[in-house]
Order: C-alpha cells, then structure tokens, then sequence
C-alpha cells in the first residue's frame, strides 16, 4: 500500500480489515438471499467499495452524522451497525434497525449517527448538509459526511448546498463514491469535466483518492475531519472506487455496458480487503492464521444472523399505520 | 380586545417561539434584514440574529433539505418558503425526505420542522405566483397542513406547529396579511384537528378554508336576508382534519358546501365533500356541492382573474339552489 501509518495502530487497522470483511460478507449473505427468493425487493451491492466506508466512518465517532445511498449497507456496517437488525430489516421483520418499515434502500441507524440510506439519488445532499448546520447551530464539533455516487453529481441539489456549505463553513465532507457507473451508464458519458473542480469552484478544498487503499482514506479524512471540527469545513472527496456487481442484484447482464475483464481487473489487482491483508502480514501486524480467523469469525457471525431473521417475526399488520405521526398511534384509527 | 394584523401575528408566534426554544430558527430567501417581501419578519434577525434568522440564496430545494437534516438532528426549523408556488421546486425534499422519515425508520428519526408559505390569487401576480397549493401536500401521508384564516388562526396555529414534532406546512393567505383581527395578549396555541364552528345555522354548512372562511360568512350574510340560517366552519387544519364536526354539522343541516381556493378537481373540496356524501348520505338533502377555484391557470388580467375563485356572492347563489332543490340530479 502506498500509505503510510505512523499514526495508525495495529489494533485500528485490524478493525479496518474486520469491518470490510463484514460489509462485503453481509453483501455476499444478502445476495443469495436474493438469489434464493428468500428477500422481497431488490438490493445494490456495496462489495468492492468497502475501503471508502470503512476509511471514512473509522476517523468518525459515534456522535458524528453520516447519511447513506441506495448503495447503504456498507455504510451502514461502517458506522457501527450489528447484522441481526439490519439482515431483519432486509428481510421485512419487525426487529429490523426501521421495523420493516424501510427495508434495504431506507435502513438506517440512529443510535451510530446513521440519519439513513436514501433511495432518491443525491436525495441525502440536502439533510446531511442540514446536520453539519445543526452541528454549527448546537455549538457541538460533529461532522457530518454525506456519502453519494458518482450519479448523484448530475443533481442540481448537490451545486445548491454545496454554495451554502462553503458560505457558512459548515463541518460537512461530501464523499462522493465515483464507482465508475451512473446506473448502466459510464460516468464519463455523465460527466462533464471534472469532478473534483465543480466543488473547488465554489472555494471548498477538494481531494481525489483511491478509495481501494482504506489507509489513504482514513489518514485524509482523519485530517479532515480534525479540520471540520476546527471551523475549516467542508471539504469534498471523490474516492475512485470500484462496484463488483450490477447497479442492483438482478443486474446480471452487463456486457453491454461494462467489459468482464475490467470486473476482473478491479477484482483481483485492486481489491481493498486483499490488498490490506497484504499490507498487515508485510508488516507482520497479524499472521495468516489470525487474519483467517478474523474471517471465520465474521462468516459465523453473518451465518448466525441471517439464520436467526429468516425465523424473526414479521411486523404485525396493525404496524402499517404506526408511525406516519410522532404523536399518533395508529393513523387511520 | 387588541386587534392586530396577520403578519403581526406570525411575527409575534415566532418571536414567542424562538424566545421560549433555542433550537428554533428560520431560514429561507430575505428573511433577515429584508424580513421577505411582505415585510411578514422585520425585526426578529434584529432580535436574535444572523445565526437564528438566516438569510439563503434562491436555492429552494437546497435550504428546505438542510431544513430536514436540521431538524432530524435536535433544531426546529421554520422554513420559509416566499410563495406558495415555490412548493414545487421543494417537492422531493419535502414529500419523499420529511414525510417519509418517521415511517420509514421504524418511528427512530423525527422531523420536527415548519414550511410556512403562502397561498391565494387576486394579487395580480398570474400563474406562477397565484396557486393554491395545499391540497397536493395534504395527499402525502406525514405532513401536516395548517390554513389559518384569520390573525388570530395564524398565530395560534404557527406555535403549535413549532412545537409539532412531526413536519408542517402552514399556508397563509398573502391578501389577508395586513388584515386585522383580535389576538389576545396572553400566550395561547391553537390545538391541530380541532373545527371552529364560526357561525351557527340550521339550513345549511358552509366549510370554509383560510380566506374562503370570510368569503362564507359574507354568503351566510346575504343567505340570512333570504331566510336561509347558513352554519360557517373553519376545519383550520386539514390534515388532520376534524371530521367530526364536519358531518355532525352536515347531518344537522342536510346540505353542505365546501369552499376552497385550491382547484376544484382532485382537491380539497373533494376530499371533504366525498367524505360527507360517505358519512352523513342518509341524513343530507342533497349531495354535498364544491366550489374551488377554477380549474384553469390563475390569468393575470383582472377581468380574468377574478372569476377563478370562489366568492361570496357565488357560494351564495349556489346554497339558494341547494336549499331550493336544484342540483339534486335525478340518475
């Protein structure tokens, strides 16, 4: 790995390889869940994008905000939720993070900061903008990262509240994951220019980074965010990143828009988890055995959960009116 | 009783609120120093500042999403949006991010914001400035809509959807804000739901809604020189609406007509007319009638503009017919 770590722990980036090994195994799990006619819906794949979440929401506490994509499991596990409420929430049971409620595309996590995946893109641009004001507002230091795809730059919304942003300083870092596909478009067909100058051109400093190398991710934005805090917000990322999958998991044929061997390129020169397990047994941060046994670890954990919410309960339908108001039970009564 | 103006009072409800809870703030196009073109705010940045009045670009969409973000993260938002029309610009943020959050979290996250816009034709102002709009938020489950139609309605009603812990839109009608009305000195909110009978009669229920509740007690008026004992009710919010009194009334009078200056079709006059045709069918004289706005663009000429809203003349041509048996139609 190009980076360098002297501020970095072992035990911090034994967490990094643990948490994108549980997003891309929670993805896996979901997937043949999806395969095997066990989940209603559909679901988009984070795998191969595990570095930008975990690099990110790893240099973020508890109290600091994110919000999320239809792309949103990886961000979700990244900010610290545990498999069983959100594989009930994909699966439509009442102990589900949203009660069913919201399912893959609106799970969300308050308890870890996660305001939620949005199923409108660049839907989130507004809120998560909104949070970092809030934080200024409150007289608190939390951040507030606004993950979105490189789809999302094409809104009108995004040019809005990043004038705002930069107007007011506010502690927010826009984290845009150019995954190289606008749905089944080639984001270069969907981009004009660059990227990275639309939000310089309104002063907020902007980075572009390999968003397969966690360790680049998460010294940048530990820098970042340290800045937030300080008054020095926003600032603006575009993390070149990959998706291993289709825009969603019934997005099987893709040939016609994207080439096998590019998939396979990204797959096994460029993958996020291979490439830190390499970095940690260079470095002789872990061994192969207990890099394996983390493994193990999270394969029974994912195992465990999804085993347990396809038994869970679903929401009684008496919950299809609960909730609609904060100070109503039941809406239609 | 002191009598002050509608915009006194939306003032007077924020500078209450904003006293009361520091997590209040308004933000939106020339709302500071400019206090919005109808001047509805001047003072209060004075009073409390840049940080708590705060001045946006003309970026619509833009503030009303940090609106939500805000107050899914412990502020209560007045968003405020110059016109009514405006709403469209704000739709997605509006009807798919702060309606939908509490539900779609399982009842975890809250949006405790307020939209106070605007709505009403007869200004001049044609068709981008002139509509009418409530109706198309009260379709989504989530938010709920508030038309006062009085000074007294609109300060009353603006506090209690400041301490609302779900999403508000309240819409004031911009021809009634220099329009005067008794507001007691003493602090009160008016409670969501609940129906002002504003005038007692037997023959018939006029429902009226924001401005059109004046509109109906002029017609009530006009109908008393004829000998016809018109009921005037002012729903106040219509989401949630106060059914209860509605068809209680219109079981009492048998004849109902619901005025509105939304659009007639698919609109509020609709939604109320069709509740009570449901609701009190075999204790009415005749179907409940409607009477919205035109459903044509507001035109900007005052020739033509005027004959797009309902008036009291017309509402009270029409329950003459009612209560005369005319627009019962055989099958």
């Amino acid at each position: 790995m190009s980076s360098t770590t002297e501020n970095l722990s072992t035990d911090s980036i034994l967490r990094m390889y643990r948490q994108m090994v549980r997003i891309r195994t929670f993805e896996d799990n979901a997937n043949q869940l999806y395969l095997s006619a066990k989940m209603p819906g559909l679901t988009h794949m984070y795998s191969g994008e595990e570095a930008v979440a975990v690099g990110i929401c790893e240099a973020l506490t508890v109290k600091d905000k994110i919000t999320s994509t239809h792309r949103g499991h990886g961000h979700c596990v990244a900010k610290g939720a545990e498999f069983k409420p959100m594989f009930c929430e994909l699966l439509g049971r009442e102990e589900g993070y949203c009660r069913g409620k919201g399912g893959s595309m609106h799970i969300a996590d308050q308890s870890n900061g996660n305001l939620g995946a949005n199923a409108i893109v660049g839907g989130s641009l507004g809120i998560a903008t909104g949070a970092a004001l809030s934080s200024k507002l409150r007289g608190t230091d939390e951040v507030a990262v606004c993950f979105f795809g490189d789809g999302a730059t094409a809104q009108g919304l995004m040019y809005e509240v990043m004038n705002m942003a930069a107007l007011w300083n506010l502690p927010v870092i826009y984290a845009c994951e150019n995954n190289g596909y606008s749905e089944y478009t080639k984001t270069e067909e969907i981009a004009a220019g660059s990227i990275v100058a639309r939000a310089e051109a309104f002063g907020i400093e902007s980075h572009q980074v390999d968003g397969q190398d966690v360790l680049a991710v998460n010294k940048l934005t530990q820098e970042l965010v340290a800045r937030a805090r300080a008054g020095e917000g926003p600032f603006f990322l575009e993390l070149m990143t990959y998706r291993y999958h289709g825009h969603h998991v019934g997005d099987i044929n893709r040939e016609y828009y994207r080439a096998k061997d590019e998939e396979t390129e990204w797959k096994t020169n460029r993958d996020p988890i291979i490439r830190l397990r390499g970095y940690i047994i260079e470095n002789g941060l872990a061994s192969e055995a207990e890099i394996d046994a983390i493994n193990e670890e999270v394969f029974k954990d994912a195992a465990d959960a999804v085993a347990y919410a396809l038994d869970a309960k679903y929401p009684d339908p008496s919950e299809v009116d609960m909730h609609v108001y904060t100070d109503v039970k039941h809406a239609l009564a | 009783m002191r009598q002050i103006t509608l915009s006194q009072a939306v003032n007077e409800a924020l500078a209450e609120e904003m006293r009361r809870d520091e997590t209040v703030f308004i933000i939106g196009e020339d709302v500071a120093e400019a206090g919005t073109p109808f001047k509805i705010l001047s003072g209060l940045v004075e009073e409390f500042g840049t940080n708590r009045v705060i001045d946006t670009p003309i970026s619509e969409p833009g503030f009303m999403g940090m609106g939500v973000g805000a107050a899914m993260t412990g502020m209560r938002p007045v968003v405020d949006l110059m016109f009514g029309d405006f709403i469209f610009l704000v739709m997605d943020q509006l009807c798919n991010q702060a309606a939908k959050t509490h539900y779609m979290s399982g009842g975890k996250l809250n949006v405790p914001m307020v939209l106070r816009t605007n709505l009403g034709a007869t200004r001049r102002s044609a068709a981008q400035h002139s509509q009418s709009l409530h109706a198309i938020v009260a379709h989504i489950p989530g938010v709920k809509v508030a038309l006062p139609s009085s000074a007294y309605e609109a300060k009353g009603l603006l506090k209690t959807a400041i301490r609302d812990d779900n999403p508000v839109v309240i819409f004031e009608d911009k021809l009634m804000y220099q329009d005067k009305a008794e507001v007691p000195e003493e602090e009160y909110c008016i409670p969501f739901g609940v129906a002002n009978v504003k005038r007692e009669g037997t023959d018939i229920t006029l429902i009226g809604t924001s401005s059109m509740v004046q509109v109906c007690e002029a017609a009530a008026k006009l109908l008393e020189a004829d000998g016809i004992s018109a009921e005037v009710i002012d729903p106040r919010t219509i989401v949630p609406l106060d059914e209860k009194t509605l068809i209680e009334s219109a079981k009492k009078t048998s004849r109902v007509i619901v005025v509105d200056e939304g659009h007639q079709s698919f609109g509020v006059t609709s939604e109320i007319a069709s509740r009570i045709n449901e609701k009190a069918f075999y204790y009415l004289d005749a179907p409940a009638v409607r009477m919205g706005a035109m459903d044509v663009p507001i035109p900007f000429s005052p020739a033509l503009e005027d004959i797009t809203v309902p008036t009291a003349e017309g509402v009270a041509e029409k329950a003459r017919k009612l209560v005369r048996g005319e627009l019962i139609h055989a099958a």
